[in-house]
């Protein structure tokens, strides 16, 4: 939700990147405070995954130009594993299949290296296990998932289910959520959107990496923007989804009268 | 490569100190008059020795052989001395007269040679170079009849036993390296454990190199009568040297009916530096005969060190339903060679043997397993399980499979599975992205890969597999 008084979360200046030698990222402007939530949608290749990648430290990706503040701190000089810990969360568009290291392992380590960074103690496996299986119940998830490797042979559906999940676990204060919604059908992407919703609150904030609309019905963006080659080319409230999915991209161009709001 | 994974494998070995101690050294070379030196030197009977030269004859007509996949520069036998003993300052009563620097030496390396201070319920019997210097809580094995000594010791105290099996599992002429080993072995481990008799701890042995220019050639003999039992572990560790030393051990098991022994090695020999210099050949014969029904030979290796590592503890499955087993885990870094596996010789009817190896290859390095599963005639209703893993760890290095299996009864039934994975950036960066440093990321994965292996060693010996391996492989991740 939108509050004049809430406090600026993340604020990205003039962001160019670069892959490869290939510069992806032309000028990103962006500015999140706590309490939002931001879709940016665009075409294949626009640059809106490569963003949530650059923003989680993806060591493939080079800051090339531009500034990128966390809570006011300097967010490209910490190492990946530093961002996360400081409450940067990245729901991966493919999650990667770890094979031989049990989810309630990583699960239970991922989530008492966040404790200890906040100076809490960390839970042993017994009590861990008690508060995972609570979370869980938030996505309809069936508990044998637990002894199961990392995302090994897991569906679609249930890959993107244990993004959230961590999410639930890890409380991040920025989650990028990097095409949630693809590869889900309609009841898992309402479970999943579900989840989301009801760990949104006042001191967070969402960013949703989208190509579509329908994500959106479920979890209610405060701004949506566009990304076209790298850049955010506009910016406006819930109602610019719906018109992106009635127009197409395009259309964008064809209305060039429509004003730029807060980017 | 990232940064990241590199520094993960390449941290230092922790144990390539040496140990200032007056050695007895025989003088380099190899002839029948330094076999003759060996054998009076430890007062042997005049059998052991014709033994030695027998095996030493066979030797000096044999080839060293070459089929292995691993690259070494010719070994020049003349440059070894093949025997070097810290000298006693008088004869040893107990434990605590053993020289103070030896007990240091062990203490750093996490030994435990005095018995109060001792990992609770293992026995442990030290080599230092040629010869055992100390084996702890002897006199309560005897209390149950087992015996655990040194072979030197054994030779004086049970030829009769020697005798009848030394050599019986690995033949003098087995092998080029074997054939040296019988020629020139200067101690070592025997163990016998009586009929009926469930050894109470695990026993243990410790092979520590010292000396530059030595080679350690050690003989273990394991005997388990009619429905005895023992778990016998293994650890080895050397300084660090610019050149290479030769390791060439014979290990011989037998279990009689319904016998049972397990045997688990940790590997850690100096591996050689980041560029390959020194480091140790660890070119070994082990081979456990299940002779008797329903007897069990199983192996646990852990292989993390030498530079070259060339070994395939096999087992000969000869009684009725006897049952072998080979777990392994071969992790190699920067320039070492690992060709390992093992061989499962089916003769009884209704044996049965698994296999499950894991090789982990990092840096430049390169692991082969090779496995040999045979099915004789005789062995009617065999049934062989196999499973290779390799993982790769970065994109320098290499990981081979050659697996034989050689089938003459049409009973049998034979499964090989095999796979090979590689620890990717975008596998760590999702451990990274969950606040999960590249570290634990990579010991978590290698541990998740070698599980399997690891719920075979005994707690001791897991704990310590565990911290070995993410300490080998610090800094290789990257």
């Amino acid at each position: 939700m939108i509050n004049v008084n809430s406090k600026t979360l993340l604020e990205v200046r003039d962001l160019h990147a670069t892959v490869g030698g290939a510069e992806i990222l032309k000028g990103v402007d962006l500015t999140v405070k706590s309490g939002e939530i931001h879709a940016i949608m665009g075409l294949n290749g626009s640059g809106k995954s490569t963003l949530a990648k650059v923003l989680a430290g993806h060591p493939s990706y080079e800051v090339t130009r531009g500034t990128l503040l966390f809570d006011g701190h300097d967010l490209s000089a910490l190492a990946p594993e530093d961002r996360a810990r400081a409450g940067v969360f990245l729901a991966f568009q493919y999650p990667v299949e770890i094979p031989g290291v049990a989810n309630n392992q990583f699960l239970r380590l991922a989530y008492n290296t966040v404790r200890g960074q906040r100076g809490e103690e960390e839970l042993d496996p017994l009590e861990f296990d008690d508060f995972v299986r609570e979370k869980m119940k938030l996505l309809k998830m069936n508990p044998d998932f637990l002894d199961r490797s990392v995302n090994e042979g897991f569906s679609g559906g249930e890959k993107k289910r244990n993004e959230i999940l961590q999410m639930a676990l890890l409380e991040p204060r920025l989650a990028l959520l990097d095409e949630t919604d693809s590869g889900l059908d309609i009841d898992a992407l309402r479970i999943v959107a579900n989840g989301v919703n009801q760990l949104s609150n006042k001191d967070n904030a969402l960013i949703l990496v989208t190509h579509y609309q329908r994500l959106l019905d479920y979890i209610v963006p405060d701004y949506v923007h566009v990304m076209e080659a790298g850049r955010i080319i506009r910016t406006s409230g819930k109602e610019l989804a719906l018109a992106l999915e009635k127009h197409g991209y395009d259309w964008i161009h064809a209305d060039d009268q429509m004003t730029e709001a807060r980017p | 490569m990232s940064a990241a994974l590199q520094n993960l494998v390449n941290q230092p070995y922790k144990h390539g100190f040496v140990t200032n101690i007056e050695s007895d050294i025989a003088p380099k070379g190899l002839n029948e008059d330094i076999i003759r030196l060996i054998s009076s030197k430890k007062n042997e009977p005049e059998w052991l020795l014709a033994f030695r030269l027998d095996a030493y004859r066979r030797w000096l007509n044999m080839v060293e052989p070459a089929w292995q996949n691993v690259k070494y520069p010719k070994i020049d036998f003349q440059a070894i001395s093949y025997y070097s003993a810290p000298k006693p300052k008088k004869k040893l009563a107990s434990m605590d007269e053993v020289d103070p620097e030896l007990l240091r030496t062990f203490e750093k390396l996490g030994v435990p040679m005095h018995e109060r201070a001792a990992l609770a319920g293992v026995a442990v019997d030290v080599i230092f170079d040629s010869v055992s210097v100390a084996t702890t809580y002897k006199e309560k094995l005897a209390e149950v009849g087992i015996i655990f000594c040194s072979i030197s010791e054994a030779v004086q105290l049970y030829p009769e036993l020697i005798k009848q099996y030394l050599g019986t599992v690995v033949p003098p002429g087995d092998n080029y390296y074997a054939a040296l080993n019988s020629a020139v072995f200067t101690d070592g481990s025997f163990c016998f454990i009586p009929k009926g008799v469930k050894c109470p701890m695990d026993l243990s042995t410790y092979f520590r190199i010292n000396t530059e220019e030595s080679g350690q050639f050690e003989r273990t003999l394991i005997i388990a009568e009619e429905g005895a039992s023992v778990s016998y572990l293994e650890g080895c560790t050397a300084p660090r040297f610019d050149t290479n030393q030769l390791h060439a051990a014979v290990v011989e098991l037998i279990a009689l009916d319904d016998a049972d022994i397990k045997y688990s090695t940790v590997q850690n020999w100096y591996a050689g530096d980041e560029n390959g210099v020194g480091g140790i050949y660890n070119f070994v014969t082990k081979r456990g005969l299940a002779k008797g029904r329903n007897s069990r030979i199983s192996w646990t290796q852990v292989e993390t060190g030498s530079a070259i590592t060339w070994k395939y503890p096999s087992c000969i499955l000869r009684g009725e339903n006897s049952v072998g087993e080979f777990y392994s885990v071969a992790v190699t870094n920067h320039h070492q060679q690992a060709d390992t596996g093992t061989k499962m010789i089916h003769i009884g009817a209704n044996t049965r043997s698994t296999i499950v190896s894991k090789g982990i290859s990092a840096g430049q390095s390169n692991s082969s397993y090779r496995g040999l599963v045979r099915i004789t005639p005789a062995a009617r209703n065999a049934r062989n399980y196999s499973q290779c893993d390799s993982m790769l760890i970065g994109n320098q290095c290499g990981a081979h499979t050659f697996p034989y299996i050689q089938v003459q009864n049409n009973s049998a039934q034979v499964e090989h599975e095999a796979s090979t994975s590689r620890i990717g950036e975008d596998q760590l960066f999702y451990f990274s992205q969950r606040g999960i440093g590249a570290e634990e990321a990579v010991s978590m994965i290698i541990n998740g890969f070698c599980k399997e292996v690891f719920q075979q060693l005994p707690l001791e010996f897991a704990v310590e597999a565990t911290k070995l391996l993410s300490f080998k492989l610090e800094g290789s991740v990257g």
